[in-house]
């Protein structure tokens, strides 16, 4: 038999596979994505680099503002920092989020619900709004501003307070999901084996949860490290380098300083991303059919300290709202505390206006709807092609790419490709479908693996049925796959919107007078002083976010409930 | 690989034909040079073990997975590189594949509707094809609240809808409880002889094999082992894996001694002996059914006295575990009816008088 194996090196006649109309089809529409991704990414970043390697002229001159920049320390300290400020709030995130997901995938508390929404909450703000917040607590003029002692808001303290409600819900998505898929015979076999607590919880619990920890660790990282926002509006003379690229492009209009330290900040940002995509690799599910889920026993002192716990956490996130919230209504910030609505008179002020906000609408509208569909589609071609291997693998890469890309990088990224003059695309510069191509750029990834995850749930042989009785994919694809796949398409696309709403980071360099956005004008209103109406417009955007979030919830139970017939087992 | 003397198929002209079919996933060859003829109207079964290629060579033929090199026909037409758009089958997988949110009757409709069919038309024939599976009352029900059985038929109904001229089935009984399993196997053969389509069944299971198929075609590690009726494939098996695989066999090393002469320890055996020289070294397999004992004096071949050790009993009959010294201390399982066992009061330890018929053992080269 293994003499024959070897026999067969070279077959005689190779066969070429004819390619039916839908191949050509799936196959136009794969290359279409790959050449999204090349535009909107691949040669942007390609364009930045090539930036920082050149002088105001144009002219090449290799590493010369590299040199510059790790000869100013002015500079070159914003490294420290931004890791210094990434490391601590990391540390704290992490811990806060852990404890509040063990009490609600472990205990028996009451409210579990209730929690997990108020835990949700900061996901629906900028991440200026926890930064604004702070500056009325313990600002200069703050309410609370005795807890501080000496210390300063306005720096390293105010930027972690601000980072770890901000990076909280991210980080406790992912750690509800580590340790609610937790297989309860292995604490029945450590509690007959009589494993006290404490060698349970390091011999079960923590290789069980290993590498949804580790993600959320590089999630957090991540997140912190390429924010704008916070330190933007609380940092003070506390330098990092979101801000740096900020004060370089806008401040002093040095394009290559600011290409350099994108570079820079690039490089944590695609370790972190790197070091993810590896451990998740390794990740094999710990659960099979034969599993019994973990089910907690009531213990009522246990019990009654982890709703202690969660309603603390739960008090300072709608605390911390509710701050900017009351704030906004203040007609003068500390003296005269009179309820008026005078700072929601955007018009009359510097920032864009009420346009602001529905351009922010309309952006983030777009985003949901194109964003959805390209993302979808893309995945769906990507997944369910025939053959086409290489292309197909080459674009899931490109696909997952955008991940490791800050916004603020790819913003000042698409300044140097875009505003080229010599780039035919140059006339969507400062237009609103820049901005909806950015930010559906800058979140492509999480839809995308939402996508590929829902879509993986189908039995890929809807693909050769449909083709065996000579149905059209795009048939199959309407009939079949998106109704099948519509709670997942509802979760990108409310994905997509609410981020739309909040994102500064990446659209800060990308605006124009005409397509001013809700979270810039608050950025820029905050710059100026204006405090109050930043905090109201920022309350906007949260309540936009807020409803929309509640139609989707609304939306999945009515939907729940129509197709309940087909999903039931 | 001898060609498969189906009694059948011989005078018909072939639907489907392989040749030199080898598929490459990489450097490994998942299959090698198959090369088989498929008549009209049979049944017919890949069998194998799991990674034997029969999956492969199913999805070849569909074209979801093109072989790397050879040609398949059918009906006269090269399909070698068609996609499975182009080509002319139904096919049901393992899984079903029903779209899960449309009722039964859009599932068995999905093929039709697209064909731009009268509406009347397409319901006079869904419901013909629900009543032929046995479900003529379930149309506007969805796939998960079916039982597994009825969602087979379901499957078949709608890979039936369009008339196929091929019928290919991917394990479609392996994800089904025992008794449904056995329930539907005479269904489906049922069916496929009452609609006379061709068809081909990918399954793992040689009861379902053996049952269901008019030619057989066992395959194992990319190559066909032997092609013939359930009775040739179990009778006169070619290899010893397909000894092995189909059915129990006992295997004892032996010598040729000489023209139809075979010696296993002390013991000199009459059996057929193709083509083997003289001090060869072979393998000697008899089926436990095929292990005699035998009646009063009547004089047998192959006879010689065993120990009985082992009784293992198997409901209608006892499979006892035998050793016979002059077989050199090799054993030997032997399937004993209940009468035997009861009338010879055969215990543990017991001496038994058995024989080999000659046409029933079979040689292979090789220990």
């Amino acid at each position: 038999m293994a003499s024959q194996a070897q026999a067969v090196a070279a077959p005689a006649l190779a066969v070429q596979p004819k390619l039916s109309r839908d191949d050509r089809i799936m196959r136009g529409f794969i290359v279409l994505v790959g050449v999204w991704m090349v535009i909107a990414v691949v040669l942007p970043l390609y364009f930045m680099l090539s930036k920082s390697l050149e002088d105001r002229a144009g002219d090449f001159v290799g590493l010369v503002n590299y040199a510059q920049y790790f000869s100013t320390p002015a500079l070159f300290y914003s490294i420290g920092n931004s890791l210094t400020i990434a490391a601590i709030s990391t540390v704290i995130t992490i811990s806060l989020a852990f404890i509040y997901a063990y009490a609600l995938t472990r205990s028996c508390m009451a409210g579990k619900g209730a929690f997990r929404v108020v835990a949700m909450v900061p996901l629906l703000a900028p991440s200026l709004l926890p930064a604004i917040s702070f500056v009325y607590l313990f600002g200069n003029q703050g309410i609370i501003k005795g807890l501080l002692g000496d210390n300063t808001i306005y720096g390293p303290i105010g930027i972690v307070m601000g980072e770890v409600f901000y990076t909280f819900p991210h980080a406790l998505m992912i750690l509800i999901v580590a340790l609610a898929t937790a297989d309860g015979r292995l604490y029945e076999a450590a509690v007959s084996l009589r494993a006290g607590p404490v060698r349970t919880f390091f011999t079960v619990t923590l290789p069980g949860i290993k590498y949804g920890l580790i993600s959320a660790v590089f999630v957090v990282f991540t997140l912190v490290i390429t924010d704008f926002g916070i330190p933007k509006v609380i940092g003070g003379q506390y330098n990092v380098l979101a801000t740096d690229i900020y004060k370089q492009v806008i401040g002093q209009q040095n394009f290559q300083m600011g290409a350099v330290v994108s570079v820079v900040l690039l490089i944590p940002a695609v370790l972190a991303f790197v070091a993810d995509r590896i451990i998740q690799g390794k990740q094999t599910s710990a659960l099979t059919s034969s599993s019994v889920a973990y089910a907690p026993k009531p213990r009522r002192s246990y019990d009654l300290a982890m709703t202690g716990y969660c309603a603390l956490i739960g008090f300072l996130i709608l605390g911390i709202i509710g701050m900017a919230a009351y704030a906004s209504f203040v007609q003068f910030w500390p003296y005269n505390l009179n309820l008026v609505l005078k700072n929601y008179d955007f018009d009359v002020m510097d920032g864009g206006g009420w346009a602001s906000f529905t351009n922010s609408l309309r952006l983030a509208a777009y985003t949901a709807v194109f964003g959805t569909a390209i993302i979808f589609t893309g995945a769906y071609m990507v997944e369910k092609a025939r053959g086409f291997g290489a292309v197909r693998g080459a674009i899931q890469f490109l696909c997952i790419l955008p991940m490791a890309v800050p916004g603020m990088v790819l913003g000042l990224a698409y300044i140097f490709f875009f505003n080229h003059p010599d780039n035919p695309l140059n006339f969507i510069y400062g237009t609103m479908a820049i901005l909806v191509i950015c930010t559906i750029t800058h979140f492509y990834t999480v839809s995308h693996l939402t996508a590929i995850t829902a879509l993986k749930q189908m039995d890929r042989e809807f693909e050769s049925v449909s083709s065996s009785l000579k149905v059209p994919f795009y048939k199959t694809f309407t009939r079949v796959t998106v109704p099948v796949c519509l709670p997942a398409i509802l979760d990108v696309s409310i994905y997509l919107f609410v981020n739309a709403m909040t994102t500064v980071s990446a659209v800060i360099f990308l605006y124009s007078t005409d397509t001013a956005l809700a979270s810039v004008a608050a950025l820029n209103m905050d710059d100026a002083g204006d405090i109050a109406p930043a905090a109201a417009m920022c309350m906007m955007i949260f309540y936009a976010a807020a409803t929309v979030r509640l139609l989707h919830v609304l939306v999945t139970r009515g939907l729940a409930r129509r197709t309940q017939a087909w999903r039931a087992r | 690989m001898r060609p498969g003397a189906g009694q059948a198929g011989d005078t018909r002209k072939p639907f489907l034909r392989i040749t030199d079919l080898t598929k490459m996933f990489g450097s490994f060859a998942a299959l090698r040079d198959i090369s088989l003829e498929i008549y009209e109207r049979e049944f017919v079964c890949f069998l194998g073990p799991s990674g034997c290629g029969k999956t492969t060579l199913l999805r070849a033929i569909a074209g979801l997975d093109i072989q790397t090199s050879g040609r398949v026909e059918q009906a006269g037409n090269d399909i070698s590189a068609l996609p499975p758009s182009e080509r002319d089958f139904g096919i049901v997988f393992q899984s079903y594949a029903l779209f899960p949110n449309l009722t039964v009757k859009k599932n068995v409709a999905y093929g039709l509707v697209s064909r731009k069919t009268a509406r009347a038309t397409i319901e006079a024939r869904v419901a013909e094809l629900l009543a032929l599976v046995g479900l003529p009352e379930q149309g506007d029900k969805y796939p998960a609240q079916l039982s597994g059985g009825q969602q087979q038929r379901v499957a078949l109904a709608r890979a039936l809808a369009t008339s196929p001229g091929l019928l290919l089935l991917d394990e479609p009984l392996s994800a089904l409880d025992a008794k449904v399993r056995v329930h539907l196997r005479h269904e489906v053969k049922e069916l496929q002889r009452k609609l006379g389509i061709t068809t081909v069944m990918v399954t793992h299971d040689q009861e379902e094999a053996l049952t269901m198929a008019d030619r057989i075609v066992v395959m194992n590690q990319g190559v066909i082992e032997q092609v013939g009726t359930p009775l040739e494939i179990y009778r006169d098996p070619q290899t010893a894996f397909v000894a092995d695989f189909i059915g129990t066999m006992n295997f004892v090393p032996g010598v040729v001694q000489g023209p139809g002469r075979v010696r296993v320890g002390q013991l000199d055996l009459n059996c057929e002996v193709d083509g083997l020289s003289q001090g060869a070294a072979v393998t000697v397999a008899v089926r436990p059914e095929d292990v005699l004992v035998p009646e009063g004096k009547s004089v047998s071949e192959n006879a010689f006295d065993a120990r009985v050790g082992d009784m293992e009993f198997l409901g209608s009959f006892f499979r006892a575990d035998l050793e016979a010294e002059a077989m050199g201390g090799h054993g030997l399982r032997a399937d004993l009816s209940i009468n035997i066992v009861r009338r010879l009061n055969l215990n543990r330890g017991d001496m038994l008088p058995v024989a080999l018929p000659g046409e029933r053992i079979r040689v292979f080269p090789g220990q």
